[in-house]
């Protein structure tokens, strides 16, 4: 393509054409999949109520952009979420360098049986569903569960408590559920590490009598590093994105407030209450944030490969 | 000690020098303590839940099943998989799965064999068109208005249609299609097959490994997508098994419900065969996680390979 000037059409143009025709389908569904929704931007500039054509409904320019930091109603509901939101998510963030060690940890093991059972049965979590994991901590936490079965049989409690209503440390709650679904699975990309690292090496300084923590720490811990940066560092463009499913399934009238996120605010107000306008343009921040901050990540992360990999 | 852990196990132990102390072991211990109770916290819900919906029903409503299974029957299971609404959410599952997974396939590698043709009409700004979608979101409530648009709200099509948005799968193929040699595809085209017999006879051939890595993926989060069904549909004909297990858990009056709509299958007399709205919740959470358990096994295999190949692409 790139020696392409104004000549005839050469057959090799024209497969490259045919091709085209051939992607076509494919294209024109990405168009509207993935460019289309973005003409629904224009809703946010209006007043716009569900059931009426958009035209009819009211102009009101940039309205519901500037409504989250001058409502006051808005404005209390919107520091809320943000501060969800930003809380739950540097949590996660704080807590990212756990797999690294989850993987060190695992490969101490001299028993590769042993090593292969927890690997297995750690991951599993990760590949069920929301929904899935919400039933495990519902049979175990919920009035009928088995910590109150145990609790009242042992007489510490009279009657028995739904321990998934109380809202305490909703924050925390929400990085355990997190870690017990992501952490097994989290590992692996460190563990396929470790194995890649030259067994020389710790020959080498096993002659010059490390112990097994003084390997850990100099000669693991260093190879593991750069992986590291690079997840935390995409990381960064996440760092308003929570997704909805968790945050629904384990949100009722006692938690809701506690670990409503942005997303989960967006769909309540949008499609729940039918505030399509209001919500759009809150979506639209955050698109917005998130674009600036995947760059921001993107160029982070190429620089930190760039010099620290090789 | 920790050379032993990583591969070449056996050559390396008879290499080994130092003999193991009891600090060691401890420490071997310690380790294995605490990776055994976080492997206990990952299975044992699952496996509470289990031994709840095979014992004695009467036992299990008075929170009396903790650790083992007792009176055990399989009648919940039987009389669960008749209840009006779970035999179709059933087929909704499945039904999404193996097309949702198929489209998936289509679209991630047809479109990524084209793109591997340098002689691709404006290749570099089609190509990026596609992946450029990786960066941006319209955002839930877009969608949602332009789905109504297109008429797919409500409609099963949403569970299959928007699967054609994969730019990671079909960098994944396109990159593992490159890396084939190039003269199988060259004495095909020299013996003037055209562009689809040459994807559909060498291509896909040479890309199974790659497309079965997809295809898994795909499959298990078809199986598990629920806010799919939350955000664009109404209709309870549409519920797959993962919404209608959330509709159980979530809402206390869904049960009575059931009671009201199945009067035959909570109509029992014997208290330990009596479904309650804790075994039903139970069972249902049960028959929805025994796909992904079975296929777990089986394409535990491709996940180390499939997040390499993502992390080597960059």
């Amino acid at each position: 393509m790139a020696v392409r000037t104004k000549r005839k059409k050469t057959p090799r143009d024209q497969a490259g054409f045919r091709l085209f025709l051939l992607s076509l389908p494919f294209l024109v569904g990405i168009f509207v999949f993935s460019y289309l929704p973005l003409t629904g931007w224009v809703y946010s500039f209006f007043n716009y109520k569900p059931g009426k054509a958009l035209l009819d409904c009211e102009f009101v320019g940039w309205k519901w952009f500037i409504a989250p930091f001058s409502n006051p109603v808005l404005r209390g509901q919107f520091a809320r979420v943000m501060s969800n939101t930003l809380g739950i998510n540097l949590l996660y963030m704080a807590t990212m360098i756990f797999p690294m060690f989850f993987a060190m940890f695992l490969m101490e093991i001299p028993f590769t049986g042993y090593r292969k059972l927890v690997q297995t049965l750690t991951t599993i979590p990760n590949f069920i569903s929301w929904v899935l994991a919400y039933a495990a901590f519902f049979a175990l936490f919920s009035t009928e569960g088995l910590l109150n079965n145990l609790l009242v049989g042992a007489n510490l409690l009279k009657t028995p408590v739904n321990f998934l209503m109380n809202a305490d440390h909703m924050w925390l709650k929400m990085l355990a559920y997190h870690l017990w679904k992501g952490l097994g699975w989290g590992a692996i990309i460190y563990i396929s590490a470790i194995t890649s690292i030259d067994q020389e090496i710790y020959e080498a300084v096993a002659i010059d009598g490390a112990g097994r923590f003084q390997k850990m720490w100099y000669i693991t811990m260093p190879h593991l590093m750069p992986t590291f940066f690079v997840m935390l560092i995409l990381q960064i463009g996440n760092i308003i994105n929570n997704g909805i499913d968790q945050y629904l399934v384990f949100s009722n009238a006692m938690t809701q407030d506690a670990i409503e996120v942005l997303d989960l605010y967006v769909y309540r107000y949008g499609l729940q209450q039918g505030n399509i306008s209001y919500a759009t343009a809150v979506g639209m921040w955050k698109s917005l944030v998130s674009v600036i901050l995947v760059l921001i990540g993107n160029n982070l992360s190429k620089k930190i490969r760039g010099s620290s990999i090789f | 000690m920790a050379l032993k852990s990583r591969g070449k196990e056996k050559e390396l132990e008879s290499r080994m020098v130092r003999k193991l102390t009891v600090g060691d072991h401890l420490v071997n211990a310690f380790i294995m303590f605490i990776f055994g109770l976080f492997m206990i916290a990952c299975i044992f819900p699952f496996y509470y839940i289990f031994i709840n919906t095979i014992s004695d029903n009467s036992l299990v409503i008075t929170g009396r099943i903790n650790l083992l299974p007792r009176g055990i029957h399989f009648s919940n299971y039987t009389k669960v998989l008749t209840l009006k609404e779970l035999p179709h959410a059933t087929f909704i599952s499945v039904m999404r799965t193996l097309l949702g997974t198929l489209f998936t396939l289509i679209c991630a590698s047809f479109p990524a064999y084209c793109f591997s043709r340098q002689e691709y009409w404006h290749r570099t700004i089609f190509y990026r068109f596609v992946i450029i979608t990786m960066y941006f979101s319209a955002g839930v409530i877009p969608i949602f208005l332009t789905y109504r648009m297109l008429h797919i709200y409500d409609n099963f099509l949403v569970y299959i249609l928007p699967c054609c948005v994969t730019p990671f799968n079909l960098i994944l193929v396109k990159t593992y299609i490159e890396s084939l040699p190039a003269s199988l595809e060259e004495s095909a085209e020299i013996d003037g097959a055209g562009y689809i017999v040459r994807f559909t006879s060498i291509v896909i051939p040479l890309c199974k490994p790659i497309l079965a890595t997809i295809a898994v993926f795909s499959a298990v989060g078809q199986w598990n997508n629920w806010m799919d069904t939350v955000l664009y549909t109404k209709d309870k004909r549409l519920q797959s098994l993962q919404y209608v297990l959330y509709r159980y858990l979530k809402e206390a009056n869904t049960l009575a419900e059931i009671a009201r709509e199945n009067p035959e299958a909570m109509a029992e007399t014997d208290p330990s065969t009596l479904l309650s709205p804790l075994t039903v919740k139970y069972t249902v959470c049960i028959v929805t996680i025994v796909p992904v358990l079975l296929v777990y096994p089986f394409f535990q295999r491709y996940f180390v390979k499939g997040m390499m190949i993502g992390a080597v692409k960059g």
